[in-house]
């Protein structure tokens, strides 16, 4: 009796198996606990063996790395020499050797934009104001004017095009389709039905097309002379696409949100932009993160849609490389590279959205 | 009468022929009705008998289409820069608490005296802590709300409505989503803030508490106000036969009564 009730007392502490036994109960638990999930596995443990060495082989130990000319291509492997020997065209495009500092310091301002993000103790306003002022940070330095040499823009290709179209389209995006989704929510039907018409319009509208009516069309309503650049024009493009998108989202999160949340906020006296960007917008935008991070990688990859209207972006220095005579039978090579480019870039962008949640749930336990 | 009432500084509310409609239905029906300052008036009634939504008018959460309602002396209409002013004075708990889940206990406190009523930052959080003190939740200042009991949080909730300062409180059902155990606690704090002269008006089916502090007890049902009397001839003595049937139901089943 007495011994019971230690028993009962003590906390129990799970049993403990040692790890041959728990390595063996998993792999029966999990890889082969039926006649057809065993199957299975050997299948895809089958499928494995033949093609990672496979590719592993081609990819990386019997590629070449290292020379300057076609012949010197290891037949049996990848080349990626068509991507070392034009990696400067790649990531500067057509940028003048002498000022392709503006563009490495631009590359590392973005980058630091999310270095930045992971400090919890940063004030919020330091950066806020620091993302405001990336995007036309970027654009002066890549761009020129006041004190730095002008560079055209026809000369602006590659990775430079992609980041820039990248992080100023994410900058601008989130606010403006913030704006429309409070829009399409509010008691003004003038500017609900401004918002709505907007919002439906272009998200009934393939980007492509509003991508050819920025290159074509804009031009027509200016005066002659006006030139309104190129690489602005698709960004704008860009930018207002995604937000109508964003504001979708949002709106199904401002939604959700139980009325209350409101009520209190007006009981307690805030205003309208006090209710929504200090109660509101802060648990909507913790709630939309995921979706949020879906729209982000799109856009990342729909900017590759400027190659159609003429900008030269990474996908296009690629293609470009790609029909090089010497360079003509490494197609597959450049392609490859192209998807590490971007699996890359977005894994890391999904990486750090779900870093983000995890952080918020965090603080809140 | 009413042209007394209206020079009349010591009234926080007056109502007068108060009539709203949802779509068709017409929940609100002639309602009037003054409340002093430092007076506890206690509303009750079946529910649906628009008890809520009346003391949703008093801060505008709800609007009403026709008849007056007149807080602290302003008129409560369309403009809306009068009306934030006047809900800064005017304090306010839910059923459902409605604290701010992506805030500390502290900043559900501070945010709108800072916000709103310009109040330094260091003051701010003195006097949220002090009523923080008061509700007995000071020890859970930095603790989410999500890390709290229902009867924690409707205290925390009281303790951000009076941090304020408000001049009217309005409890809306303060205990109607409480588990039993908690609503003690709750009813414990809004009693000493009734003797502490607070002006009161709670929608509540808490019979007991609206015996031992109410000044008047107001009846409604379907919309009208039907019987109004101090809680000594409300309970003993109730004229309207539909005060007598919901009385007698409460009774019967005992949840709520003493």
């Amino acid at each position: 009796m007495t011994a019971m009730n230690q028993a009962l007392t003590l906390p129990l502490a799970p049993p403990r198996l040692p790890w041959t036994r728990r390595a063996l109960t998993w792999t029966r638990s999990q890889l082969f606990p039926s006649a057809g999930h065993s199957l299975l596995t050997l299948g895809v443990i089958a499928l494995l063996c033949w093609c990672v060495p496979a590719a592993l082989n081609w990819l990386v130990f019997d590629a070449t790395f290292v020379g300057e000319h076609a012949r010197d291509c290891n037949p049996a492997g990848a080349c990626w020499l068509p991507i070392t020997q034009r990696w400067n065209l790649f990531v500067y495009g057509f940028y003048p050797q002498a000022e392709q500092w503006r563009v490495t310091l631009s590359f590392v301002l973005a980058g630091s934009a999310f270095g930045l993000l992971f400090f919890k103790r940063l004030d919020r306003r330091l950066l806020l104001a620091y993302l405001a002022l990336l995007p036309i940070v970027m654009w002066w330095l890549l761009k020129g004017g006041a004190g730095l040499p002008e560079v055209s823009s026809t000369r602006f290709a590659g990775m430079l095009v992609t980041v820039f179209l990248g992080t100023a389209g994410m900058i601008f995006a989130l606010p403006l389709g913030i704006l429309l989704a409070l829009g399409r929510r509010s008691k003004l039907p003038v500017v609900r039905l401004l918002c709505v018409l907007y919002i439906e319009l272009v998200r009934s509208v393939p980007v492509i097309s509003l991508l050819f009516m920025a290159s074509l069309m804009i031009q027509l309503f200016l005066p002659p002379g006006s030139a309104f650049d190129i690489l602005l024009r698709v960004q704008l493009v860009l930018i207002l696409f995604t937000a109508a998108y964003m504001a979708e989202t949002l709106r199904g999160g401002l939604q959700n949100l139980p009325r209350g949340q409101y009520e209190a906020a007006q009981a307690l006296g805030f205003g309208y932009w006090k209710t929504m960007g200090q109660i509101i917008l802060p648990q909507v935008l913790k709630q939309s993160i995921a979706p949020l991070l879906t729209q982000f990688i799109g856009l990342f990859k729909e900017t590759t849609l400027v190659m159609i209207v003429g900008v030269l972006d990474i996908v296009g220095i690629a293609m470009s490389t790609a029909v090089t005579p010497e360079w003509v039978e490494y197609g597959h090579e450049i392609y490859v590279f192209l998807a590490i480019y971007f699996f890359v870039i977005c894994f890391a962008l999904s990486r750090y959205a779900r870093h983000l949640e995890q952080r918020m749930e965090q603080s809140r336990s | 009468m009413i042209s007394k009432a209206k020079s009349d500084p010591a009234l926080m509310v007056r109502i007068e022929q108060l009539n709203k409609w949802f779509g068709n239905a017409h929940v609100l029906k002639n309602i009037s009705l003054n409340v002093e300052a430092g007076e506890k008036v206690v509303i009750c009634g079946p529910s649906g008998s628009g008890k809520s939504t009346l003391i949703r008018c008093i801060n505008q959460l709800e609007q009403h289409q026709q008849g007056t309602v007149e807080v602290l002396g302003e008129e409560l209409n369309g403009s809306v820069k009068g009306l934030e002013r006047i809900r800064r004075q005017v304090g306010m708990c839910f059923q459902h608490f409605n604290l701010f889940p992506h805030l500390t206990v502290l900043k559900n406190c501070t945010l709108a005296q800072t916000s709103n009523l310009g109040v330094p930052q260091d003051q701010a959080i003195e006097r949220a802590l002090s009523l923080l003190d008061k509700v007995k939740m000071r020890d859970h200042a930095n603790k989410f709300p999500s890390q709290l009991s229902g009867g924690q949080q409707q205290r925390i909730a009281i303790a951000r409505a009076l941090c304020m300062q408000p001049k009217v409180m309005l409890f809306d059902e303060p205990t109607s989503a409480l588990d039993p155990e908690m609503i003690a606690e709750v009813l414990e704090v809004m009693t000493s803030l009734a003797h502490e002269g607070m002006t009161m008006i709670c929608v509540t089916h808490e019979m007991g508490f609206a015996r031992k502090v109410a000044d008047r007890i107001v009846f409604m049902d379907q919309g009208e106000i039907v019987e109004e009397a101090p809680p000594e001839r409300f309970f003993s003595a109730p004229e309207s036969p539909r005060t007598q049937r919901f009385l007698s139901q409460i009774i019967n089943h005992g949840v709520h009564a003493q």
